[in-house]
């Protein structure tokens, strides 16, 4: 089929704090040399912010380099940080306030703003427009093109109005091709193109698989004598055992809110485990539910982190494009702290594109420069010094290796002359069902609790219903066949939006159902499921959650 | 002949409402708003008028706050030729709306003018009705199929006995009702275009209009929670239960 194309010098995918810097910096360095440059951002969002969901603590770093006087600007940082505490949590009711001394030292706070990075992303996005940067929520990337030498050319976005059996409806609209002389790929965490690339480039080539981890987050308004704006609040320990690592965040924000989640890293062993429920019951323990006790919950969703860190790093540049932010994979995993990084790598993405551009044409070429722009930049500096920080949670569990965590950050200052790896992928680190006790998931209480229906209600997620699954399994009988008698299927618990249910069918027998309109994009069944089975693709554009201030 | 089309920016439908603490109204704040739904299907029904040679020119208007623009733009993505935003910072009652379109009226001469059934954010379904009456024009509300046919428009509507047809003199009012078409998707080069097209902002005050305050909201409140069922296993027990709550003697 023929279809319509148009062209610009750079597409970028994705409108998240990486894909949005790379378009205001690109535009600030044309605008200095006086060049014309044609730049659109590519977001299946429904609009931008719509699918961002972060805690979220940052670190204004990236964005004071970005937009020096973004406060006159009205960048909506607004809370600073004012107090941090943190917990380890012992018991259902029980936990010990951890003194300052003793947090390793990428936890610490001053400085940094509480914020929603969805709304962080709405402003960078009205600057970008601002610069003649053209965006466009509600489409999606879903394949990337290529020339005929094997260099990418650009993308093609997904078709619109496919009814679920394939065929076309009355509305049907086919996708289009945006070229690009270089397209930056800017989807976060497990982007399901820049999967396809780091395979097609060879990219992960010499360094270690990437780790996951999941996060689910609510947010509360609360009763304004409980809130304390800018406090910060985490926890390690209760309700993970010690050989499951992931911890809890409690964020203060403004207007008598507090942004609260939970994260499991992906690596967990035990097929029982449901991170949904750990961090419902999560919430129950009273250093966290006497902030939330008369207050209403009003929003929730999950998202993957991706928090391998230095040792994971993929090769960022491939002919004709480049990746960035965590669709490359540069959260520091110490402070699960992603979105300064993911901002700075955007800005170098645009400065190499940039410098490439005074030399000559850049289509098809591949600029390798940015490797060095990123191995001498502060992000490089920062991953370097906590590399093994995961690693060590890794190896010894969580209380010893957060020992060593402690003095590897505070004693030596994340320059001990060893690198460790954790080269066992979390897909693989599943036991047999048989092997693993079920923990007791205490019911909802309605109050604090709630169960996983409900809470996919407050995401306001919403997929054209009419349309073919965007979950794709390889091979339609693994889960029934095999996952089910080996590990349960797991995917039934992983799901943070109850997407995957094994039913029985009119004869009796287990079916494997997928409930794909309840999907908040958060990636884990891509990266979790033990076959490898399952493929997140692009649903139609505009669908998925709708996050307010996540 | 042009097509006046009146739009509205309203809560998305997807979007879980919430009820402002104060009890003023709800909130909309870092809410994700669109074009409401009604008013794409009656900008859809006017650029297929407009495609089949009936229509010239499609303008799209609407009332409210700066970001309103934002709908305009969309309507103007779908295909409307201009637009017209009509800004105020007040919330605004039906009847000023109809007041509102009838001096856009007086002014573009328009052979009809298409609006949503309802707004889905207070579903009010008055403007329409409003305008019709204020300009002594004929209306053919909840439309299920439009046909123009040089200076009379035949107007299907759905209704509790089934289908209703309706032969009206243009200049008319239709309201568009949810089968009478589907939407078509907004294409990016369109979206790049309908930056450019002309957007005219004018107030209330330029049009001349008088701001009806006759409605005054008292409170707002989110319905009441649905309490926990229970189950009975016989018709004995149920009859018991029902008693017990007073709802049978
Ligand atoms: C629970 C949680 C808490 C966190 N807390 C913090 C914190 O306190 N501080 C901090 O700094 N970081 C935190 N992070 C990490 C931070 O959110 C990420 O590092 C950051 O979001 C990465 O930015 P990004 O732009 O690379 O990707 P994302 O923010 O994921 O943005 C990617 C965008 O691309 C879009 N997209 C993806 N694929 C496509 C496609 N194919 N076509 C079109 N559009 C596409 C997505 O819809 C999305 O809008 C947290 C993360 C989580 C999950
Ligand atoms: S289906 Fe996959 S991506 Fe969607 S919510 Fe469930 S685990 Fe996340």
């Amino acid at each position: 089929m023929e279809r319509e194309s148009m062209e610009f010098d750079v597409v970028i995918v994705g409108a998240g704090p990486a894909g949005l810097s790379t378009a205001c910096r690109l535009m600030q360095l044309a605008q200095e040399s006086e060049q014309e440059l044609m730049v659109c951002v590519i977001e299946k969002g429904s609009e931008v912010g719509a699918h961002i969901l972060s805690g979220a603590v940052l670190e204004p770093t990236a964005i004071n380099e970005l937009f020096p006087d973004w406060k006159a600007m009205g960048a909506p940082l607004n809370t600073e940080v004012k107090g941090d505490d943190v917990y380890y949590l012992t018991g259902e009711s029980k936990g010990i306030k951890t003194p300052n001394f003793l947090v390793p030292k990428p936890m610490h706070n001053e400085g940094n703003y509480i914020v929603s990075m969805a709304n962080v992303c709405r402003w960078l996005a009205e600057q970008a427009e601002s610069m003649g940067v053209e965006i466009f929520p509600g489409f999606t990337a879903a394949e990337t093109l290529y020339n005929e030498d094997g260099s990418v050319k650009g993308i093609l976005t997904g078709d619109m109005g496919v009814a679920e059996d394939g065929s076309h409806k009355d509305s049907y609209m086919p996708g289009m091709e945006l070229l690009a002389k270089q397209t930056v790929f800017a989807e976060g965490c497990r982007g399901h193109l820049g999967k396809e690339l780091m395979q097609r480039f060879n990219l992960r080539d010499n360094v270690d698989p990437q780790h996951y981890g999941l996060g689910i987050k609510e947010i509360w308004s609360i009763e304004p004598e409980k809130h304390q704006e800018g406090l910060v609040v985490h926890t390690a320990g209760w309700p993970l055992d010690n050989h499951t690592e992931g911890g809890g965040f409690l964020y203060h924000m403004e207007n008598n809110q507090v942004a609260l989640g939970f994260i499991v890293a992906l690596n967990y062993s035990n097929p029982h485990l449901s991170p949904f429920d750990e961090m419902q019951r999560w919430k129950s323990n009273p250093k966290i539910s006497q902030y939330l006790e008369g207050g209403e919950r009003i929003a929730y969703g999950a998202r993957a982190v991706n928090k391998g860190g230095l040792q994971s790093v993929p090769k960022l540049s491939f002919p004709g494009g480049l990746l960035v932010g965590c669709d490359a994979g540069f959260l520091n995993g110490a402070k699960i702290k992603g979105n300064h990084t993911a901002m700075k790598t955007g800005m170098l993405a645009a400065e190499t594109i940039i410098e490439a551009l005074k030399t000559g044409d850049i289509a098809t070429k591949e600029l390798t420069a940015i490797e060095t722009k990123y191995r001498t930049s502060w992000v490089y500096d920062e991953l370097h010094k906590t590399r093994n920080f995961g690693p060590a949670l890794h190896k010894f569990g969580t209380l010893l290796g957060g020992s060593f965590a402690w003095l590897d950050q505070n004693i030596f200052a994340g320059k001990l002359p060893f690198t460790w790896h954790n080269t066992v992928p979390d897909h693989a680190t599943l036991k047999p069902a048989a092997d693993c006790i079920a923990p007791n998931y205490p019911k909802p209480d309605g109050k604090i609790t709630f169960d996983k229906l409900s809470s996919v209600f407050l995401s306001s997620t919403n997929h054209e219903e009419d349309q073919p699954c965007h979950l794709r399994l390889t091979d339609p009988s693994v889960p029934i066949q095999k996952n089910l008698p080996l590990y349960n299927e797991p995917a039934q618990l992983y799901c943070p939006a109850g997407v995957y249910e094994v039913i029985k069918d009119a004869e009796g027998a287990d079916k494997f159902q997928i409930n794909g309109q309840n999907c908040v994009h958060c990636k884990t069944c891509d990266i979790k499921d033990p076959a490898q089975n399952i493929t997140w693709v692009t649903p139609e554009g505009g669908g998925g959650p709708n996050y307010g201030n996540m | 002949m042009k097509i006046i089309v009146g739009v509205k920016r309203v809560v998305d439908y997807n979007v879980r409402i919430q009820v402002k603490p104060d009890g003023s109204g709800v909130v909309t704040d870092g809410v994700k708003m669109s074009l409401n739904p009604f008013d794409e299907i009656a900008i859809e029904e006017a650029l297929r008028i407009k495609e089949s040679g009936k229509a010239e020119e499609v303008i799209a208007v609407t009332i409210g706050a700066k970001a309103c623009q934002e709908q305009l733009r969309t309507a103007l993505a779908m295909g409307a030729d201009r637009a017209i935003h009509v800004e105020t910072d007040e919330g605004i009652q039906p009847l000023t709306a109809a007041r509102i379109f009838k001096a856009l009226c007086d002014k573009e001469a328009p052979k009809l003018v298409i609006f949503g059934k309802q707004a889905i954010d207070d579903d009010n379904s008055q403007t329409a009705q409003m305008l019709a009456a204020l300009s002594h024009w004929p209306q053919a509300t909840f439309a299920s199929e439009v046909v123009i046919d040089a200076d009379t428009a035949s107007v299907t509507r759905e209704v509790d006995a089934g289908l209703e047809t309706l032969s009206v003199d243009l200049p008319a009012v239709v309201s568009a009702d949810l089968r009478l078409n589907e939407p078509r998707y907004v294409k990016l080069p369109d979206i790049m275009k309908a930056k450019r097209k002309p957007i005219d902002t004018v107030s209330i005050s330029d049009l001349g209009v008088e701001v009806a305050a006759g409605i005054k909201v008292l409170k707002t409140t989110a319905p009441a929670k649905r309490q926990a069922g229970i189950m009975v296993e016989t018709v004995e027990q149920l009859v018991v239960a029902l008693k017990e709550k007073g709802l049978i003697k």
